[in-house]
């Protein structure tokens, strides 16, 4: 022991950056809870945010992501997983957190555009030379057209194609008693009724099942971009369904962790030009009207109607249509 | 009259294992009776009997006690091939009857459905006889078949193994013919592990959701399993009715469980009778 001073000064230092270390990894750690397909738009978002925050605050920080399905998502924060933020496709989700009483009920309302950065709307992918002719929703309840839906009762772009193509029907026809039949016969025109909106995919992709298929325009122009192109051709009806993917900060967890600052910074980050980019380069339609137009080529013009203009809300939609014995039900009960 | 045993302490064996038994099994179990019991009589029966939900039983239920049933005739003779000829290349092929426990159910399920559909490399032949399998009952029961099959063979083969020679050319010698030989004297040896195999392939086979849910084009009414409608009533946050649903099953595997094994020792008697 020559230099036991030195020793026991150098030992200190070590340990009080280690504790600061480890204070500090601790206090700028972000989980961000969120539906499956998001895996790559956040791993984008997340590159982007990380030096716009240092640059920003001098903050270092780390953003981890957690995917799933959307409502076991929500159910594992009710159950108490620690994200400091979630972001979803779907507003029952994050509704559902809510009434559990683990975020505001007035989530809507924390952030620009109802707190969805981004959203989708449901468009119909046909074979090469649209062989069956299809245009709009009316050409799909022919007989003889098979299409691929995901399951309403499973996936959010089945829900959304249910409910766009109800909306189109009452419009068209005037009246409820009209709608039911319609979407009957439409359903009737489902061979595969897929879990998922990617097994949906893959189903009328890799297993050449159906005449076409119908999921988010998102997850369309993602087909045409990874699989050939000339297989296939995108069809725009004359009209569909908003589907918006909100966002919201998880009250308990960030006034747990203390990392409200960060939760909102990132969520803003969202609807920050930069952001909308992003979103738009995973062709989700970006709702800052400036970057909306930066590509305008992308996103075909298309009239949109939303589940509260069309519904009411998205609860009064869920219990109408999708709960047990509801109308979706009622179109498979043997009659 | 004291036995010593390996394991010390009697009492703490037990205890332990019934300890272990419950926390890992009874717990979980009763978690989901006690979810289902805080709805009413009314809507638990409304729950579980719905027309979509009777068909799902009718489904899950029918497609695997069939793949069972598949899985006890060719697992017998998957067993029977690996222990009673040796050829080349039966290690390899005896490390095959493990994959379908290793595979993740989803890759199963894909490349089942890749296989079996209209387009695929078996389904076409199919289909070109008007016979289709991806997407409707029949394709559940491939995919319960694939993932049962380890279940009958690795609880057939060591008993197989353990079966000697000496046995069959006795009853040889005293005359049997082949066929008399196999059904008087290894089948009934086979046959508690062929049951405990089947009741295995067949508990294994009601729970699966993961391949399943690929091949079988999902329709309500038609090829909807139990376990979708489970997690369509958890997708809906009706836990209530998801957890009613669940113990249905649970009660009918019981049932059919306790049923197979009562048969098991009823034939167990009969033989030594």
């Amino acid at each position: 022991m020559h230099h036991p001073a030195r020793l026991s000064r150098l030992l200190a230092a070590t340990c009080s950056l280690l504790l600061l270390g480890s204070s500090a990894a601790h206090a700028t750690e972000l989980l961000n809870a969120s539906y499956d397909v998001a895996r790559e738009l956040y791993k984008d978002v997340n590159a982007s945010f990380v030096p716009y925050w240092k640059q920003k605050t001098g903050e270092e920080v780390t953003i981890n992501q957690s995917h799933g399905g959307s409502s076991k998502q929500a159910r594992a924060v009710i159950d108490g997983l620690a994200a400091d933020v979630v972001t979803m496709n779907q507003q029952t989700d994050i509704d559902a957190i809510a009434k559990a009483g683990v975020l505001r009920a007035d989530w809507r309302d924390a952030f620009p555009y109802h707190a969805a950065p981004y959203g989708s709307t449901i468009i119909f992918l046909v074979r090469k030379g649209n062989p069956k002719q299809i245009h709009d929703w009316g050409d799909l309840a022919r007989e003889g057209v098979q299409l691929v839906i995901p399951n309403p009762k499973t996936a959010g772009n089945g829900r959304y194609s249910y409910l766009a193509a109800w909306a189109w029907a009452k419009e068209q026809y005037g009246s409820d008693d009209k709608a039911r039949e319609f979407v009957g016969k439409l359903f009737h025109n489902v061979p595969v009724l897929d879990a998922g909106g990617r097994a949906a995919t893959t189903t009328f992709i890799q297993r050449g099942i159906g005449d076409v298929l119908l999921t988010f325009e998102s997850e369309v122009l993602q087909i045409t971009k990874t699989f050939n192109k000339d297989d296939f051709e995108i069809v725009v009806p004359s009209m569909s369904i908003d589907a918006d993917a909100p966002v919201a900060v998880v009250d308990r967890v960030v006034e747990q962790k203390g990392t409200r600052a960060l939760a909102e910074g990132y969520l803003n980050f969202l609807f920050s030009p930069e952001g909308q980019r992003i979103a738009a380069r995973h062709y989700l339609r970006p709702r800052d009207p400036a970057v909306f137009a930066e590509f305008q080529e992308q996103f075909k013009p298309i009239r949109l109607i939303t589940v509260e203009g069309a519904f009411g809300s998205w609860a009064e939609a869920q219990a109408r249509h999708f709960a047990d014995g509801g109308e979706f039900d009622r179109i498979y009960q043997p009659h | 009259m004291r036995r010593t045993t390996i394991l010390p302490g009697f009492g703490l064996a037990l205890g332990f294992a019934l300890f272990y038994l419950g926390l890992l099994v009874l717990l979980p179990l009763s978690a989901a009776f006690i979810k289902s019991a805080g709805m009413g009589w009314a809507d638990f029966w409304q729950a579980v009997s719905a027309p979509r939900v009777l068909a799902s039983y009718k489904l899950s239920f029918g497609a695997a006690l069939l793949a069972a049933a598949i899985n006890a005739v060719f697992g017998l003779l998957v067993a029977w091939v690996l222990v009673r000829y040796p050829f080349p290349g039966r290690r390899f092929v005896d490390a095959l009857v493990d994959l379908p426990f290793a595979l993740p159910t989803a890759v199963a399920g894909i490349a089942l459905t890749a296989l079996y559909s209209s387009n695929g490399w078996i389904g076409q032949y199919f289909a070109a006889a008007g016979i289709k399998i991806a997407f409707t009952p029949l394709g559940v029961v491939v995919a319960l078949t694939f993932i049962g099959l380890p279940f009958v063979v690795r609880t057939v083969q060591p008993v197989l193994e353990d079966l000697e020679h000496a046995v069959e050319e006795a009853a040889a010698s005293l005359g049997a013919s082949r066929l008399q030989t196999f059904t008087r004297v290894i089948f009934p040896a086979l046959l508690p592990a062929l049951a405990t195999g089947f009741t295995m392939a067949f508990a294994r086979a009601v729970g699966e959701y993961g391949s399943v849910i690929f091949i079988a084009g999902n329709i309500p009414m038609v090829s909807e399993i139990t376990p979708l409608i489970i997690i369509s009533k958890l997708e809906q946050y009706d836990y209530a009715g998801a957890t009613a649903v669940a113990v249905v099953m649970l009660v009918i595997s019981l049932l059919l469980l306790l049923t197979i094994n009562a048969l098991q020792i009823w034939s167990r008697r009969r033989a030594s009778a």
